[in-house]
């Protein structure tokens, strides 16, 4: 199995702060993987770096074997990797229809002078870029909201929302960052169930950043394990509970 | 009261009403020139309640679509007035059919300006853009002062009048019609996407670089295009009336009418220019008025009457579903 994503001895300072330090992490096509660690350890950044928010200091990022490091983040989206938020991120005032279409939209092929003067491309391309937004909304049980604006969704109505236009880019690899912040037990399981359809049927690698164990340790292949900006760990959802460094980071050292 | 909102409602909803009111539109718009319909005067207002239009939809592109805030619109029509009017004046004059190819150099002038704006200031935002504008509108000011081939402080005279009724009429439903489809397609869309969310609009795949480079590029050609017509039917222009007060008249009408809104930026014009004509007997006190009117609205209807809504008119037939409802 080829890897989708590798993370080269990646290290990102912003001044004097290390957020990641000599980071490595190599991603396989087909896996789903966890990345935990406390509060401040550097998750989001690592998402970050990854998406073309951040440039790495030092060190480089590969998709599918060509560097995305350094490139721009739309650039990095249109290469086939989509992103939520950890605080919800979706297009407010427009609705919910229009949220998933402009991700959509970088699948439309037709130029300026095309939409200004309506004619070729335009049209079919706007009528299918409408029935396959609504095809993606439907899977999420969204289209019965499809124009109401995306304020006006419930909490989990939105992060279904985010993942739902982040898979409108068609993603090989799918970032989510903490997809289950502010459910309760019984929701958390609902969404395992959730993501691991998505992964079924949209065929994505996903990544995820979550605090809830019993979701990253039911639905990951694998785990890595950050503390302090570093890689404290690797390996399946065995290991990992087994691991004494992992206990200690969450736990804080033994004292005797 | 009730009985005017459903029978508001039930007009917006029949879309067959916006061609015949071109159609009228434009029908009134010849016979009033070519006959003494209208006296000058009339006449003269409305010509430039038409500009205004102009001014208004294609800085709401900016401001209300693409959630940035322009003070600079004065200095694109300032591009594109004097740009038209040494076309006609000092270059070829007596030659009346030489005014549309001037319009267009007006706009284009004042498009290739405003694209390396766009390209020098793409990065910064909010406060900062709103700054870079100013100093630009200033630069155009005191630059246009300066050159004396274009009539220095004193500015330039005996500009032909060319700017009819029809043909501000025509230039207005082009510039909405062209904005229209602009919005409406994947690069508007893209437009609209950076005003919501930066970042989340980068990371679904929006090349945010390009559509604000485009949507300030096309602002500022319609820009030059309301100056290029203001020039040729005020017949004189100087650089003082492309100063800061006259970009603030163009905000009050797009804050006015409506952010992101077609409908709105043309409610705003025509109230902003009746009511300011209105005012004009008032002197002094006109400019007490509108500016208090500004600050009620802001207090009481901060995103204009119309605010992010649209008259079901202007949208497309495939994007009609899709109307924002009450959630």
């Amino acid at each position: 199995m080829s890897a989708l994503l590798e993370i080269e001895d990646v290290t990102m300072r912003f001044g004097g702060l290390c957020a990641i330090s000599n980071c490595r992490m190599t991603v396989p096509a087909g896996i789903t993987h966890g990345i935990i660690g406390p509060n401040g350890a550097g998750k989001t950044t690592l998402f970050n770096l990854i998406t073309g928010i951040y440039r790495p200091t030092e060190g480089i990022i590969r998709y599918k074997g060509r560097k995305i490091s350094g490139q721009r983040p739309s650039r990095i989206a249109l290469e086939g990797i989509g992103r939520t938020f950890q605080n919800i991120r979706i297009f407010k005032s427009l609705t919910v229809l229009e949220n998933v279409r402009i991700a959509y939209d970088s699948q439309l092929r037709y130029g300026p002078m095309e939409s200004l003067m309506r004619v070729g491309r335009y049209g079919r391309a706007e009528d299918e870029s409408i029935a396959r937004s609504m095809e993606l909304l439907e899977h999420f049980g969204l289209s019965g909201f499809a124009s109401i604006p995306a304020s006006g969704l419930s909490y989990g109505s939105q992060r279904r929302l985010e993942i739902a236009r982040a898979l409108a880019l068609k993603p090989a690899l799918l970032l989510l960052d903490e997809p289950a912040a502010g459910m309760n037990t019984g929701e958390t399981s609902a969404l395992t169930e959730f993501l691991r359809d998505i992964r079924d049927h949209f065929q994505v690698t996903m990544i995820l950043i979550e605090h809830h164990m019993h979701l990253v340790m039911n639905l990951c292949d694998k785990i890595t394990v950050l503390d302090f900006g570093r890689v404290i760990a690797d390996g399946t959802p065995a290991e990992i509970r087994a691991n004494p460094r992992v206990i200690e980071a969450y736990l804080g050292e033994s004292t005797e | 009261m009730e009985n005017i909102r459903r029978f508001c409602v039930r007009l917006a909803d029949r879309r067959w009403i916006l061609p015949v009111l071109l159609v009228l539109g434009m029908t009134f718009c010849v016979v009033a020139e070519s006959t003494s319909l209208l006296n000058s005067y009339t006449r003269f207002v409305l010509t430039a309640m038409l500009v205004n239009v102009i001014l208004c939809v294609s800085l709401n592109l900016v401001n209300g679509y693409l959630g940035e805030f322009s003070v600079g619109h004065a200095g694109f029509m300032a591009l594109g007035a004097y740009a038209s009017a040494m076309l006609t004046t000092c270059l070829f004059p007596q030659t009346p059919a030489l005014f549309i190819p001037a319009i267009l150099v007006g706009g284009l002038m004042a498009a290739v300006v405003g694209f390396f704006l766009a390209l020098l200031s793409f990065k910064t935002r909010g406060d900062y853009l709103a700054i870079i504008t100013l100093a630009f509108l200033m630069i155009v000011k005191s630059a246009l002062e300066n050159i004396s081939w274009v009539g220095g402080p004193r500015g330039l005279a005996g500009i032909p009048t060319l700017t009819t009724l029809p043909i501000a009429f025509a230039t207005a439903i082009i510039t909405l019609w062209v904005i229209r489809n602009l919005i409406y397609s994947k690069f508007g869309r893209a437009v609209v996407a950076i005003r919501e969310d930066e970042i989340a609009a980068n990371a679904m795949g929006v090349r945010t670089r390009e559509a604000k480079i485009l949507a300030f590029t096309v602002s500022s050609f319609f820009g030059g295009v309301a100056g290029a017509l203001l020039a040729h039917q005020i017949t004189f222009i100087n650089p003082g009336s492309f100063d800061i007060v006259k970009s603030t008249e163009i905000l009050v009408m797009v804050y006015l009418g409506g952010i992101g809104s077609l409908a709105g930026s043309i409610l705003g014009a025509v109230i902003f220019t009746f009511l300011s004509e209105a005012l004009r007997e008032y002197g002094t006190w006109r400019m007490v008025i509108l500016p208090l009117i500004l600050v009620l609205l802001m207090i009481f209807r901060p995103r204009g009457i119309m605010g992010l809504r649209e008259l079901p008119w202007f949208l497309p037939r495939r994007e009609l579903f899709n109307r924002r409802k009450k959630s």
